[in-house]
């Protein structure tokens, strides 16, 4: 074995080709994927990783659903159904949310670069591990967070935990600690994995992709990275000082003691506003690849795009206060932040605009990827334009805490973010299993979903103008909430069916799934100039590009795009 | 479908189209003719939706955003207004550009096969896209920065009435400075109608974690945070019921944090504050019962004005029976739902503070008796 190595190394051959062991049993297998640096398989096990806990995460609200389905309803105590909605937050953007963007990062950056692997494996594999255990140290509290006073198990403080509640006065047992602790180790993870995932677009780029030849994911993926820099470290900073709080005894926010309570919403929203884009971004960045190649078209106004994607991230940072309207900030200090909150609205519409323009005068081909991409913008579009309600101060006075904010940001999370990641699934899964989903089932996932999604959030905009505040384990009748919750609950079921075809798709297709050839889409970028699934090195040889589209330069010899650009 | 129908008029009702852009600068604090048509539509819609549940109407208690009946709630249903008007001429323009690509770009069944042109972009489009939202957005900027100028900085008139808001895990603590009146989780204010303006000026603390006061017919919402002092104002223009709750998620029982508004008549608000002055009756016929308070730990938590308790954690109890609810609205306030409440707290409002006394059922007949006379 190790002769035929180094006799491949000498020769100049890739060593890695020879080495396929023929008799490896599932044991190997598994080892394989535990002990693996590579980034595809590290970006599918971060996929895979996001969808056990999407799973997850959905049975939690389920549950949620069916207690609010009704008014006075008692299927879950009051108790539980707080670490419920804690615990649906928390999961949805630390493990699931993260997890998924990643892994599309992971796995496409280096491919759509040319490039064989991320800067640093080691360190990938390590800020993969790092998220599992963060999760696995949130889900434990459900078994180890009751400590020795026998207080509630999973967390119950929200998913943004303000303080003092999260103090050891309210707090008690361990739950709390479960929750920093673990969104602190996933916190690293991710610092880990962005510093990998920038160093290596900026280092590593085949010959000939210059920055403003990057497909607009790698663009897209790098402006979100950086953000992940800046923003999670003030959240880690505030994990610090909780953790300092509940187990030393200081009183940063322990306000019994005079610490702050603003305190904590500061950090934690100087952390969670971008945190919003730092998800969002990646979708737009899957959207901008999706879209051309479905409408035929190269992405209009490329530079323009990357502008406006920057722009977001910088006023992103500056608008966090946005989510603390109603804490008694000045008129002044609230002023500000509107028209900084206003101002984000204004690239995020020159992005919609750009993918309208890119559809405009296209051949649009109806495949599931775009049905997602294309709903994507529709509820982008909306999703924007609740936010331009809520950025009115007064007007969010009526709306924060209310059912319209859970209705608008799932918009945000579900409508757009999740959309464009099945959306993305459905695109790049013949990339990384060399089979395609089966198209069928994908118009009925796309359409069970989409019928569900409409009856469940935009239905639930209407209780929160009817004066109903989040968090509430049940309301009264005679408030005007009951048929709206009910109908936010059935559409809930509908898009569990939509999940679970989504599950037997995807279960079904890689066994049984259509052939997909290197490039079943007839698509623009490098990832589709390799096999499917592609080497673990990638390419045998690396590419050279010319433009921003290779594989249209090659399609169309006469008319290559590096003529325009 | 009676269900889209009802979320059709439901969106009519916002009035997304009722008026464009001048008016709604000039602010009236009367609602206009246009105003109380559709208002009466939406109270219509929600009495179609009680028969629906099959149970009575009280449009009323709907605590609607888009029924204002006091001034700071009035120019924010006007702001809202305003800017729903925008945001829905924005909505149809790019979703029919977008309804129109798809179905006009869509690849043909006898397509060639040939790709599309490509372009790849146009200066003077990115322009225009760029330049007309940061026009509405200055619009929107500045019509919403003159609402925050409007509410916030509003200055408190001479007869004004001030209450101090005092929020508790579950529970709300009213204190009248001026008044020396001291109440809990029914809020009663004077009407403001004609020449003299009452409004009402809330100072709001916490006791412990955060909770935030809405009640979203009378005012938006706003915060109530450990070591810092909050306040808001209301001008209610009706008398009625109006009811809120805590917004801001604040431990087990957010959700039985309930909050009652009663507007009343400057002669019915006055008579209220007299009864409410007056310490509490020592009526001979109960005496056992107020024994039976005075000798449980009750009086570490509650005051009665004129007995020895003198607690501050839990709601005052002087005037009791002057209030319709208990436990912050998880119960109403009758002497059977007050016996279970003393009885067990917890399972009347599972996590409530407030512990079981344990006390032997004959002690606990006494003590709803006394309670009882707390008029």
């Amino acid at each position: 074995m190790n002769g035929t190595a180094k006799t491949n190394e000498m020769s100049g051959a890739l060593p890695l080709v020879s080495i396929a062991a023929p008799d490896k049993n599932v044991l190997d297998h598994i080892h394989a994927w535990l002990v693996t640096v590579d980034h595809k398989k590290l970006g599918l096990m971060y996929i895979m990783y996001g969808l056990f806990f999407f799973v997850v995460a959905g049975i939690e609200v389920g549950l949620i659903r069916i207690q609010l389905a009704v008014p006075n309803n008692h299927f879950l105590t009051p108790q539980v159904f707080n670490q419920l909605f804690t615990m649906h937050g928390t999961t949805m953007v630390f493990l699931v949310g993260m997890p998924l963007i990643f892994g599309f990062a992971n796995y496409l950056v280096p491919l759509m670069i040319g490039a064989r692997d991320l800067a640093f494996p080691r360190l990938n594999a390590f800020g993969f591990w790092l998220s599992v255990f963060g999760g696995l140290l949130l889900y434990f509290s459900f078994i180890g967070g009751e400590g020795m006073t026998g207080a509630g198990s999973a967390p119950d403080v929200g998913w943004f935990a303000y303080a003092p509640l999260t103090g050891r006065a309210f707090s008690k047992g361990h739950s709390t600690d479960y929750w920093t602790l673990g969104i602190m180790v996933g916190g690293f993870g991710s610092i880990a994995t962005a510093a990998n995932i920038i160093t290596t677009i900026l280092c590593m780029r085949c010959p000939g992709m210059t920055l403003t030849k990057m497909p607009l994911l790698v663009w897209l993926n790098l402006i979100m990275c950086g953000m992940v820099l800046v923003t999670i470290s003030p959240l880690t900073a505030a994990q610090i000082m909780l953790l300092l709080d509940r187990f030393v005894g200081s009183h940063f926010f322990d306000t019994q003691a005079g610490g702050s309570a603003t305190l904590w919403m500061h950090f934690f929203w100087i952390f969670g506003h971008p945190e919003v884009y730092i998800l969002v971004i990646p979708a737009f960045a899957i959207a901008s690849e999706v879209i051309p190649v479905f409408s035929r078209k190269a992405i209009f106004g490329y530079p323009v795009m990357v502008g406006a994607t920057i722009a977001i991230a910088f006023v992103s940072m500056s608008v966090w206060a946005h989510h603390m309207f109603t804490i008694g900030m000045t008129s002044t200090g609230n002023t500000f932040f509107v028209v900084s909150t206003m101002m984000i609205s204004v690239p995020t519409g020159i992005k919609i605009f750009n993918w309208l323009g890119t559809m405009w005068g296209g051949k649009l081909r109806f495949d599931t990827p775009m049905l997602f991409g294309i709903a994507f913008v529709f509820h982008l579009l909306i999703m924007g334009l609740t936010g331009v309600m809520l950025a009115a101060a007064p007007f969010n006075w009526q709306l924060n805490d209310s059912y319209f904010v859970i209705a608008h940001f799932h918009y945000v999370l579900v409508g757009a973010i999740v959309f464009m990641i099945f959306g993305g699934i459905y695109y790049w899964f013949p990339k990384a299993t060399g089979r395609l989903l089966n198209e069928r089932l994908g118009k009925w996932h796309f359409w069970l979903f989409l019928i569900g999604f409409h009856l469940t959030f935009d239905t639930m905009h209407i209780p929160g103008v009817l004066g109903m505040p989040r968090r509430i384990y049940t309301y009264e009748a005679g408030r005007g909430w009951e048929i709206l919750n009910l109908i936010c609950t059935l559409g809930m079921a509908v898009q569990s069916v939509a999940t679970l075809v989504f599950v037997w798709n995807i279960v079904s297709s890689i066994f049984k799934g259509r052939r997909a050839g290197a490039d079943p889409w007839d698509a623009w970028t490098l990832e589709w100039a390799t096999s499917s699934p592609p080497p673990e090195y990638n390419f045998a040889e690396i590419p050279i590009v010319k433009s921003r589209r290779p594989l249209w330069d090659i399609k169309h010899p006469t008319d290559p795009d590096w003529k325009y650009e | 479908m009676p269900v889209a129908f009802q979320i059709a008029l439901f969106l009519a009702c916002l009035r997304v189209v009722r008026r464009f852009i001048v008016d709604s600068f000039l602010r009236s604090t009367r609602p206009s003719r246009k105003e109380q048509i559709m208002g009466k539509i939406m109270l219509l819609i929600l009495a179609q939706q009680r028969l629906f549940a099959g149970e009575k109407v009280d449009s009323t208690l709907v605590p609607s955003i888009f029924a204002p009946e006091s001034v700071p709630a009035h120019s924010i249903a006007h702001l809202a207004d305003f800017v729903l008007a925008i945001t829905g001429v924005i909505f149809v323009v790019v979703a029919s550009l977008l309804v129109y690509a798809v179905v006009r770009f869509r690849r043909r069944a006898d397509d060639d096969d040939t790709e599309p042109a490509q372009i790849y972009g146009s200066g003077p489009v990115e322009a225009a896209w760029t330049i007309v939202p940061i026009l509405i957005v200055v619009v929107l900027t500045l019509t919403t920065a003159r609402v925050i100028h409007e509410i916030q900085d509003a200055r408190q008139p001479a007869g004004a009435l001030e209450v101090q808001v005092i929020g508790h895990q579950w529970w709300w603590e009213f204190r009248y400075p001026r008044l020396g009146i001291v109440t809990a989780n029914e809020l009663h204010v004077p009407v403001s109608r004609g020449e003299v303006r009452r409004p009402t000026f809330l100072d709001l603390r916490s006791a412990d974690v955060v909770h935030s006061f809405w009640v979203p017919r009378l005012a938006g919402k706003t915060d109530l945070i450990p070591n810092k002092i909050n306040s808001m104002w209301i001008e209610p223009e009706r008398i009625g019921l109006f009811l809120g709750q805590c917004a801001k998620y604040c431990g087990t029982q957010h959700a039985k944090m309930l909050l009652r508004v009663y507007v009343d008549t400057p002669e019915d608000f006055d008579r209220w504050v007299r009864e409410q002055e007056k310490t509490a009756e020592k009526d001979p016929s109960v005496a056992a019962g107020r024994l039976v308070f005075e000798q449980t730990a009750c009086i570490n938590c509650h005051v009665i004005k004129g007995t020895v308790a003198n607690g501050r954690f839990g709601p005052d109890l002087t005037h009791l029976m002057s209030r319709d609810t208990l436990a912050s609205g998880a119960l109403s306030n009758s002497p059977q739902e007050l016996r279970a409440w003393i009885k067990s707290p917890d399972q009347c409002k599972p996590g409530a503070l407030m512990p079981a006394m344990n006390l032997k059922d004959a002690d606990l007949d006494l003590l709803v008796g006394y309670l009882t006379t707390l008029k």
